[in-house]
C-alpha cells in the first residue's frame, strides 16, 4: 500500500497550500499604511456579494473608521455555516452580518444586544424586518438592506403566447405550460424545483403563515394544502427549468432564455434590465385561493457583534457607526452595486432609483406584500423538515395534507422548544 | 555519566527514544484530532447541545430515541444501503475487468494502466463539479442532453429528476470513474502474483482458456486482492460525502432524497441548525453500524487469518 502513502502526502501538501491560502487572505485586508497601529483589531465577515465594487465599498468605509482597525474579511461559500461554526470558538468575527442571527444564536448568548444601538433612530427602520431581529423586545442585529425576491417574466414571450401577466397561482401554472416549448421552459423556480427558494411564499400568497404573530404554526389549514398541491402541477407539466448552470439568485437563465419566467431577488434586476432592456416586468407571487394575496418575502442582512469579542465597546461603536450613523454609506452600499432597498425608511423614500420602472414597482411590492421570509421562531430545524416536505409534495407528488401533518407536528415541538428556553 | 534510570528510560542503543521520536507526533496527533474529538462528540450525545460545544443540559438518551425515531435519519441510511449495493459490485466487476483486459496486453500496458489510474489523482469535488456543471446539466447544452438530443431525445434534468431517480447514475458514474483505476492496480498486482504454472498445469489438464481458466483458477487465487478490495469498498461508500454534497447541495439545503447519514447528519450538527447533541448521537449510532458491518464482513471473509 504505497498509495496511500502518496495519498497521504498529497492530502499533507494540500492542507499546507490551504492554510497558506488562508492566510493570505486573512492578511489581505486591503489597506496600505498601518495608520491605525496600536488600535484594537476588530474582524468583521461579510458574505460574498456577487455584484462588483461591494467588496472594495465595505473596505473603504471599514478604513474610515477611526477608533478601531477594522480588518475585512470576505467570505465565499457556506456562510451562515461559517460563521455558526465560528462563532463556537475565540477565532471568530467580532462583527458579522448574518441573516438572523437564528433565536438558537441568541438564546445560547453567542450574540450581543445592540438594542441601545438604535436610540432615536430605531423608528426609521423598515419595521418588519426590525421585527425578525428582535426578541423579547431586544434587538440583535441591525438591518443592513432590505433583500426581496420576485417574478421576473419577459413580456415579449407572454405577449406572442397571448398570455396576460399572471395574478394568480392557477394563471402563472397555466401560463408557465404555455410558455413550454422544446428550447425553453415557462418558469424557474431554482434547480431544486422551487423548495428551496419558495419556502413559505406560496402559503403566504394563500393567506396563511409560517409561524403566526403570537408563535403558534400559521399553515395548520386545508388552505395550506391546497396550495402547496398545486405546485406539484408545475413539475408534473415538465414546465419547470430544472439543473440550469446557475441557480435561482442568478438571472442568467432568465437572461440566456433558457426560461420565459424566474423567482429571482431583486439584487438581479440590473442585470436583467442591462440584458432585456424594457422586455420585461416583475411580479409578486401570484395569490391563491379567497383568502390569498400577493406575496413578497422579504429579508436582511443584519450586523451582529459576537458575544465573544475581546473589544466588545469598540465592535459596538464600529456597528452604530456604520449602520446607524453613517447614512451615506448606508445609501451607497443599498444601491451603487447591487441593488437592495435601503433599511432605513428614510433613505428608501429618497432613492431615486427605486421610484420609477420596474424596481419602483419592486419596491412597492416590497411595501405593500412583503413578509419576512424567515420569522425568527422558524427554527433551522424546523425549516429542513418543511422544505424536505415541499420537495416531495412539488417532485415526487406526495399527498400534501398528510407530508404537512408531520411538519406541523415537528415545527409545533420546535416551537415548544424555543419557547421553554426563554 | 548517565544515571541507570535514564539509561532504562532511552533502552537499549536508545531504541526507546528512538521509537517515540518516529511515533510520537504521529501519536500526539491522532490523539489530539481523532480520540479527543471522538470522546467529546460521545459525550456531546448526551446533551442538549445547540450553539453549543460545553453544554450543561443533560439529556441521557433523549438524543438517541430522537435520532432513530427521525424519518429523514433512518431513510439516509436507506440510501446508504441503496448506494453500497449499487457501487460496491459495479466498481469490483469494473476494476477487475479492466485488471484482465490491462494483463493481457503485450504492447503499450503501461500506458493502459496510467490512463485508468489517472482519474484517481482527480479530487471528487472538481469531478463532482464538471459531472454537475458539464456533463449532466438540465439544460439543452449539456454533454450528455446534447448527445441525447441527437437522437431526438427531449432534455432531462439529470440531477433534479425524482421519477426516474436519474440522479443515482451521475452519482454513480462519478464515483466509478473516479476509484475504478485504484483498485484496478490492487487486482492487477494480485493478478502477477498468481504463478504461471497453475496456469500451464491447467492447460495440460485440458482446461479451456476463458471462463473455465478464470473460475477455477484466476479467480480463487485472487481471494486475498477481492477481500481487501470489497472491505475498501464498504468503507469508501460508508464515508461518501464529497460527491452527494457537491452534486445535490444548493444554498438553501439538500434534497430529502440522496441524502446519505453524513450529508444528513452534517446539516444536523454543523450546519445552521447547530443541534451539536444530536448530531453526535447520529455520529454514534452511525459508527457504531460501521464497526458491527466490518466486524461481520472480516469475519465472514476470514480477514487476518493464516493462510494455510
Amino acid at each position: 500500500m504505497s498509495m496511500s502513502r502518496r495519498r497521504l502526502l498529497g492530502a499533507g501538501g494540500g492542507l499546507a497550500l490551504t492554510g497558506a491560502l488562508a492566510s493570505a487572505c486573512g492578511s489581505n485586508t486591503g489597506r496600505g499604511g498601518d495608520d491605525h497601529a496600536g488600535q484594537p483589531v476588530i474582524e468583521q465577515w461579510y458574505h460574498q456579494y456577487g455584484e462588483p465594487g461591494t467588496e472594495q465599498a465595505v473596505r473603504r468605509y471599514a478604513d474610515a473608521f477611526e477608533q478601531a482597525n477594522v480588518r475585512v474579511q470576505w467570505r465565499p461559500g457556506n456562510y451562515d455555516q461559517q460563521t455558526a461554526a465560528a462563532l463556537l470558538t475565540d477565532s471568530g468575527p467580532d462583527v458579522f452580518e448574518a441573516s438572523g442571527p437564528t433565536l438558537d444564536q441568541i438564546q445560547g448568548g453567542q450574540v450581543v444586544d445592540l438594542t441601545e444601538l438604535l436610540s432615536e433612530a430605531k423608528d426609521d427602520f423598515n419595521q418588519a424586518v426590525l421585527e425578525q431581529k428582535t426578541y423579547q423586545g431586544k434587538v440583535w442585529g441591525i438591518p443592513q438592506v432590505i433583500d426581496t425576491q420576485l417574478l421576473y417574466y419577459r413580456k415579449s414571450l407572454l405577449e406572442d403566447a397571448g398570455l396576460e401577466p399572471p395574478r394568480t397561482l392557477d394563471a402563472l401554472i397555466d401560463a408557465a405550460k404555455k410558455l413550454t416549448t422544446k428550447e425553453v421552459k415557462g418558469l424557474f423556480l431554482g434547480n431544486d424545483g422551487g423548495p428551496g427558494v419558495l419556502a413559505g411564499t406560496p402559503l403566504n400568497a394563500a393567506g396563511l403563515s409560517l409561524v403566526t404573530e403570537d408563535g403558534k404554526v400559521g399553515f395548520d389549514d386545508p388552505a395550506a394544502a391546497r396550495t402547496l398541491g398545486k405546485l406539484h402541477q408545475l413539475y408534473a407539466e415538465k414546465s419547470l427549468l430544472l439543473g440550469a448552470p446557475s441557480d435561482w439568485s442568478d438571472p442568467a437563465a432568465f437572461t440566456q432564455g433558457l426560461t420565459a419566467m424566474q423567482w429571482s431577488g431583486l439584487w438581479a434586476l440590473p442585470q436583467v434590465q442591462k440584458a432585456l432592456g424594457d422586455d420585461f416586468g416583475v411580479l409578486p407571487f401570484p395569490q391563491d385561493g379567497p383568502d390569498g394575496k400577493p406575496a413578497v418575502p422579504v429579508g436582511a442582512y443584519g450586523a451582529a457583534v459576537s458575544a465573544k469579542t475581546k473589544h466588545k465597546a469598540e465592535a459596538k461603536a464600529y456597528v452604530k457607526w456604520l449602520w446607524v450613523d453613517r447614512t451615506e454609506y448606508q445609501e451607497d452600499f443599498a444601491l451603487r452595486y447591487g441593488f437592495h432597498i435601503p433599511a432605513r425608511i428614510s433613505l428608501a423614500r429618497k432613492a431615486a432609483k427605486l421610484r420609477s420602472g420596474a424596481a419602483g414597482e419592486a419596491a412597492r411590492y416590497a411595501t405593500d406584500y412583503g413578509h419576512v421570509s424567515e420569522p425568527l421562531l422558524w427554527t433551522a430545524a424546523s425549516k429542513t423538515d418543511y422544505q424536505d416536505a415541499l420537495s416531495r409534495i412539488i417532485k415526487g407528488g406526495a399527498n400534501p395534507d398528510r407530508e404537512l401533518r408531520s411538519v406541523i407536528r415537528k415545527a409545533e415541538a420546535e416551537l415548544r422548544r424555543v419557547k421553554k428556553k426563554s | 555519566m548517565r544515571g541507570p534510570f535514564i539509561r532504562r528510560l532511552l533502552g537499549p542503543q536508545n531504541r526507546h527514544l528512538w521509537f517515540w521520536i518516529f511515533v510520537g507526533p504521529f501519536v500526539l496527533g491522532l490523539t489530539l484530532f481523532t480520540y479527543v474529538p471522538l470522546a467529546w462528540s460521545a459525550y456531546l450525545s448526551f446533551f442538549d447541545a445547540h450553539n453549543t460545544v460545553s453544554p450543561t443540559d443533560f439529556v441521557g438518551f433523549d438524543n438517541y430515541t430522537a435520532m432513530l425515531g427521525d424519518d429523514a435519519f433512518t431513510d439516509s441510511l436507506v440510501t446508504f444501503l441503496v448506494f453500497t449495493a449499487f457501487i460496491v459490485p459495479a466498481t469490483y466487476v469494473l476494476s477487475l475487468g479492466l485488471a484482465l483486459m490491462v494483463n493481457r496486453l503485450r504492447w503499450a500496458q503501461a500506458f493502459f494502466r496510467s490512463v485508468f489510474f489517472l482519474p484517481v489523482a482527480c479530487s471528487y469535488v472538481v469531478a463532482a463539479l464538471i459531472w454537475k456543471i458539464s456533463i449532466f446539466n438540465g439544460v439543452r447544452f449539456g454533454l450528455a442532453n446534447t448527445v441525447l438530443g441527437w437522437f431526438g431525445a427531449d432534455q432531462t434534468a439529470w440531477l433534479s429528476s425524482t421519477d426516474p431517480p436519474w440522479y443515482w447514475l451521475v452519482i454513480v458514474t462519478v464515483r466509478l470513474w473516479l476509484q475504478a483505476g485504484f483498485y484496478m492496480v490492487l487486482f492487477l498486482a494480485g493478478l502477477q502474483r498468481i504463478s504461471p504454472r497453475l496456469y500451464e498445469a491447467a492447460a495440460v489438464d485440458g482446461a479451456r482458456p476463458g471462463w473455465q481458466v478464470f473460475r477455477h483458477i484466476t479467480f480463487p487465487q485472487l481471494r486475498a486482492t477481492s477481500v481487501a478490495v470489497v472491505l475498501l469498498l464498504v468503507i469508501n461508500a460508508f464515508q461518501a460525502f464529497d460527491e452527494f454534497y457537491n452534486l445535490l447541495s444548493d444554498s438553501r439545503g439538500y434534497p430529502p432524497y440522496a441524502r446519505p447519514p453524513l450529508v444528513y447528519l452534517y446539516y444536523t450538527a454543523l450546519g445552521q441548525e447547530q443541534n451539536l447533541g444530536l448530531g453526535s448521537a447520529g455520529a454514534v449510532i452511525l459508527a457504531l453500524i460501521i464497526a458491527v458491518v466490518t466486524v461481520v464482513q472480516a469475519r465472514w471473509f476470514g480477514l487476518g487469518r493464516k493462510e494455510d
